[in-house]
């Protein structure tokens, strides 16, 4: 069906556009593809869902933002009509999107925002019940408790958890508050759950935090190896820019490390790739077979590595054990396949690498994505356009709540272990560099709960995040907030499970009510600006931590307040400011610039004014020790290497090679518990489904929890498609349905995005929640706990009346011929219809090196 | 060599008592679960040293009846503190045990160099770095619970 459409105010992109396509973006997830020839520009498409009945025709204003629903960062406008937002489009102009939007982004934007059961009014807790009041009542309950426990305790009594999903601007204000304000090293995000790893490893390798790669590597390499990252599910529309090129001519290859068999899995056959489907909780093993053959095959850039590394002979010591066949062992994989992996890493001239959860929520997690780029130094694949790492993250603005320290990092990726960059931050405060918490190792997440649970903080504020469903071991979790050893107070859009235990609830403004900036994985800054008003009440995170600075009273060593700034734009300049002479640089960004063309890379300042495609061009890494962000960690142990240590390596400027012997994981099956629980998402849903659960044509594709067996293991259990099943694990179970899917036998795979809440009340939501089972267990160097690997068993309980609620054109798909059952499973669909366009006519992208004439792709740097 | 091998048997002692002390933490604080993992991994590593050292304690004859300097013979820790300054003090202590070790590890290193006994100087070296390493995860979690236990643990 095509029809042609009426674009308000896009009238030059219409005029260059084909005929818009309508289509259902829950059957079709990547939509119309856009295949093009390697080493040319990924072409650009506009999509764009209005609510049913609404035409463009219909929409008010169109309002500047990006996409809060994955760590992709899609540039998008939103569509207001009477002060309410009424869907999305993506912008033809965005270097991250070219145009796309995912199925996530087109229908779960804004449906949210007008539900009903938005938080409009504060409560507080009288009597054991949350009752409603006003804010100086609920603000006035928080600033009582915050000061007698300073007064009696000291700062440390204090707790910050946050988000991946707040504006920069808020977490630089509650860093301040934090930091500056109160002096707690207790502040953390749930993005210690998510991208912690991410960040870590490259702290380890690099020195600094800060993404090396970019999106635009896609369109010049010659191979892409995803490691535990399902991208199909994750980030749709970075998947869709893959497919565009392994569809297109002259395609790279795919290797795929992932446990399950999925679309990534068939697309590494389809290009004549690899598939490694390791056991779980053995990743280390694996990357250190890898790192083997290239030692083993000479498949080393020996010369650069000798210019721009440190630690060549410890890793190869290190990694020497590793045959394919003793990894095969380990690992359960054919030693050949390995072999071709390895050699499609050893004969590329131009490899991009991408990781996610597989990696950062496994056993060993650090060392296994540090593995990652030491496979990059050896071959001298970093820094030019194909060669490049994409460490990923999960949510939105992850990256922000690192960069500006609302977790345990210092803000500007400074060093909490170096006097002068704590003193450049006391400089910018105007505060005792004493009160700045940096004498000890900032507090990661488990430990805040941990501290919590003993009453030991006091006082827990968490912001936009729902831990009593995401954090693992999520039993003791929920009661940790619910005791009265600790003060909780939580901010959200809704009473989630988080917020209903709380001691008092703050009612939040969310995307689209406010303004604000965030950086996709990427280093992409996109401004997101503020359509419609707030439901009832509710304010800014921004405004709400405001409000409590002033009744705190935090003020300077010249007694003026602490945290001056009172817009999301000051605050922005006072970000931009403290980050000057930093690995991430905002010094040239503004909300006016952000502005114009949208999507702008970091770092930005007088040196590159357009902002920087990718990082370490000149192989010249942030390791100096006086420069660096950590001095590093024994990647085993977590111990801290000492700043002595650290300058006795002379890195100065080149990349650490660090590795680790593989270790078995914490917990490995038994007689009691045969079977491995991993958990992962699916793509129709986000996180705990807050929003993603609002939206009908997402929730209807995922409706309810489930679990994925292998036909191998669920045949002898008894369990066909669609049966009720308990799976149990030493820490708790979940009673949900059976899907025969595409698990490797032995593992068991449940989503995690279910918790009690239910948008059509399920009468069995009180038994899906993936984390009651996973372990309270972490990397020892980011913290990160492991959701992946678990011991279980699963038993049937009853026969189900129809197919597991899980989609079928994801990797939840059925396994194929599995068994009669399987076959009689609908397909997926169902979603309202959106529209798509694509461009006969590119737009131009400031830095994008198939536009830019100069920046060709070198050959490779091969010496052997 | 009646001393050098007094102080073989002293590092295999040492190690072992290290070994159980770490194991006996790791189950008193089996609640913080970095330090239930951690302690259990370290305590693995002295169990390797034992090992690696076996051969040697068998050609030097370990000596049980020769008088150790016996000031050095710590106890193993089999009853651990509660709560987050009883985690530090247990902490400390298997600190105090680990720098036994390592200085232990040092002085044999010396005498296998004048002895040129190269499968000794080998263990002893490989097991130091260890060690090292067991005693920079003690003082990186002991700076990290020491705020908190020291000022706000009731
Ligand atoms: S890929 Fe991510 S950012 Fe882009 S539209 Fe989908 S959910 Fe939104």
């Amino acid at each position: 069906m095509r029809k042609r459409m009426f674009i308000g105010g896009w009238g030059y992109w219409d005029r260059m556009s084909t005929n818009s396509t309508t289509s259902d973006r829950v059957a079709k997830v990547f939509g119309e593809e856009t295949p093009h020839p390697r080493g040319t520009v990924w072409p650009a498409r506009v999509d764009q869902y209005l609510d049913e009945g609404l035409d463009e025709q219909d929409v008010d204003r169109w309002v500047q933002s990006a996409c809060l629903l994955c760590s992709n960062g899609c540039g998008a406008d939103i569509a207001v009509k009477d002060g309410r937002m009424v869907g999305i489009r993506g912008r033809a102009g965005d270097t991250v999107s070219h145009g796309r939007l995912g199925p996530k982004g087109l229908y779960g934007s804004t449906p949210w925002a007008a539900s009903p059961d938005r938080l409009t009014r504060p409560l507080i807790r009288e009597d054991g019940r949350l009752v409603e009041t006003d804010w100086d009542t609920a603000m006035g309950r928080i600033v009582e408790v915050s000061k007698r426990l300073l007064a009696e305790k000291g700062p440390l009594s204090h707790g910050f958890y946050t988000s991946g999903q707040l504006f920069l601007e808020e977490y630089y204000t509650l860093a301040v508050i934090g930091k500056a304000g109160l002096g707690t090293p207790h502040m953390d995000g749930n993005t210690r759950l998510c991208t912690a790893t991410s960040a870590a490893a490259f702290k380890e390798s690099f020195g600094a935090d800060g993404q090396p790669g970019s999106y635009t590597d896609i369109e010049h390499c010659d191979a892409i190896f995803l490691y535990g990252h399902n991208m199909p599910e994750t980030q749709t529309v970075l998947w869709t820019r893959i497919l565009d090129r392994t569809r297109g001519e002259d395609p790279p290859r795919i290797v795929c490390v992932d446990p399950r068999r999925t679309a990534v899995a068939e697309e590494a056959t389809r290009t004549g790739g690899v598939h490694l489907a390791p056991r779980v909780g053995t990743n280390l093993a694996l990357m250190n077979g890898l790192v083997r053959e290239l030692f083993i095959h000479g498949w080393i850039a020996n010369d650069w590595v000798a210019e721009h590394t440190v630690g060549i002979e410890g890793l190869r010591d290190i990694v020497d054990p590793y045959t394919p066949e003793h990894v095969a062992d380990i690992c359960g994989i054919d030693a050949d396949d390995l072999r071709s992996a390895a050699r499609i890493f050893g004969e590329s001239d131009n490899v991009l690498s991408t990781v996610l959860q597989g990696f950062y929520q496994s056993h060993q997690a650090t060392a296994s994505s540090v593995a990652v780029h030491n496979l990059h130094l050896l071959r001298g694949m970093i820094g030019r356009p194909g060669a490049g790492v994409l460490q990923m993250n999960g949510q939105p603005t992850a990256q922000n709540n690192r960069e500006c320290g609302a977790d345990g990092d210092l803000p500007g990726f400074r060093n909490w272990d170096n006097l002068d960059h704590v003193r450049q931050l006391a400089d910018a405060w105007n505060v005792d560099v004493m009160t700045i918490p940096h004498w000890a190792p900032p507090t990661h997440a488990m430990q805040i709960m941990s501290y919590a649970e003993t009453g030991s903080i006091g006082f827990l504020w968490i912001s936009a995040t729902n831990p009593a469903v995401s954090m693992p071991e999520s039993a003791r979790i929920r009661k940790i907030l619910a005791g009265d050893q600790c003060f909780t107070v939580v901010q959200d859009l809704f009473l989630t499970e988080t917020a209903e235990l709380a001691d008092v609830v703050l009612p939040a403004a969310g995307w689209g009510e406010k303004t604000g900036c965030f950086t996709n994985v990427n280093r992409v800054v996109h401004l997101s600006e503020q359509a419609v008003e707030p439901p009832g009440e509710a304010r800014s995170d921004l405004d709400i931590f405001l409000m409590y600075a002033d009744a705190m009273g935090f003020t300077d060593r010249d007694g003026a307040p602490v945290v001056p700034w009172r817009t999301p734009e000051e605050a922005f300049d006072a970000w931009a400011a403290v980050t000057a002479g930093r690995p991430v640089d905002y010094t040239g960004l503004s909300y006016a610039k952000l502005r114009g063309p949208s999507g702008i890379p970091w770092p930005v300042n007088a040196e590159h004014p357009d902002g920087t495609d990718r990082l370490y061009t000149d192989g010249v890494f942030p390791t100096g020790t006086d420069y660096c962000e950590t001095y590093g960690h024994d990647l085993i142990t977590g111990g801290t290497v000492s700043e002595q240590e650290h300058r006795a390596m002379a890195s100065a400027g080149r990349a650490f090679l660090k590795g680790a012997p593989y270790t078995p994981a914490h917990e490995t099956p038994s007689d009691e518990y045969p079977l491995l629980f991993t958990t992962g998402r699916t793509v129709y849903q986000f996180h705990t489904r807050t929003k993603t659960g609002r939206a009908r044509s997402l929730d209807q594709a995922a409706p309810d929890a489930w679990v994925e067996l292998s036909p191998a293991d669920a045949g002898p259990l008894g369990i066909d498609e669609g049966d009720w099943v308990r799976v149990e694990s030493p820490r708790g179970a979940i009673q949900v349905r059976a899907r025969i899917g595409r698990v490797m036998q032995g593992a068991v795979f449940a989503p995690f995005h279910y918790g009690h809440w239910d948008p059509d009340d399920l009468a069995d939501a009180d038994h899906r929640t993936a984390n009651e089972l996973t372990m309270t267990v972490w990397d020892p160097v980011s913290k990160q706990p492991t959701f992946k690997t678990a011991a279980c068993r699963v038993t049937r309980l009853r026969a189900g009346d129809g197919p597991a609620p899980a989609p079928t054109n994801t990797a939840s798909a059925p396994a194929s011929g599995a068994n009669d059952a399987a076959a009689a499973v609908p397909v997926t669909g169902g979603g309202s219809a959106t529209s798509s366009r694509v461009l006969t006519e590119t737009p131009r992208y400031a830095l994008d090196p198939s536009q830019v004439g100069s920046s060709h792709v070198e050959s490779s740097r091969e010496d052997h | 060599m009646p001393h050098l091998s007094t102080y073989v048997a002293l590092a295999d002692h040492s190690e072992q008592t290290l070994a159980e002390s770490l194991r006996a933490v790791a189950e008193g604080h089996a609640r913080q679960a970095d330090v239930f993992h951690t302690c259990h991994t370290l305590a693995g590593w002295s169990d390797q040293h034992r090992q690696d050292l076996a051969p040697v304690v068998e050609r030097y004859g370990e000596q049980e009846d020769v008088d150790e300097p016996e000031r050095l013979r710590a106890d193993a820790l089999t009853n651990t503190r509660e709560g987050e300054i009883g985690l530090l003090r247990d902490l400390q202590d298997l600190h105090l045990l680990a720098t036994l070790v390592h200085s232990t590890w040092t002085v044999i290193a010396q005498g296998a160099q004048g002895l040129r006994d190269h499968q000794l100087l080998d263990v002893a070296t490989s097991s130091r770095q260890e060690t090292t390493r067991q005693l920079t995860w003690l003082t990186t979690r002991m700076k990290q619970a020491a705020p908190q236990a020291l000022i706000v643990a009731s």
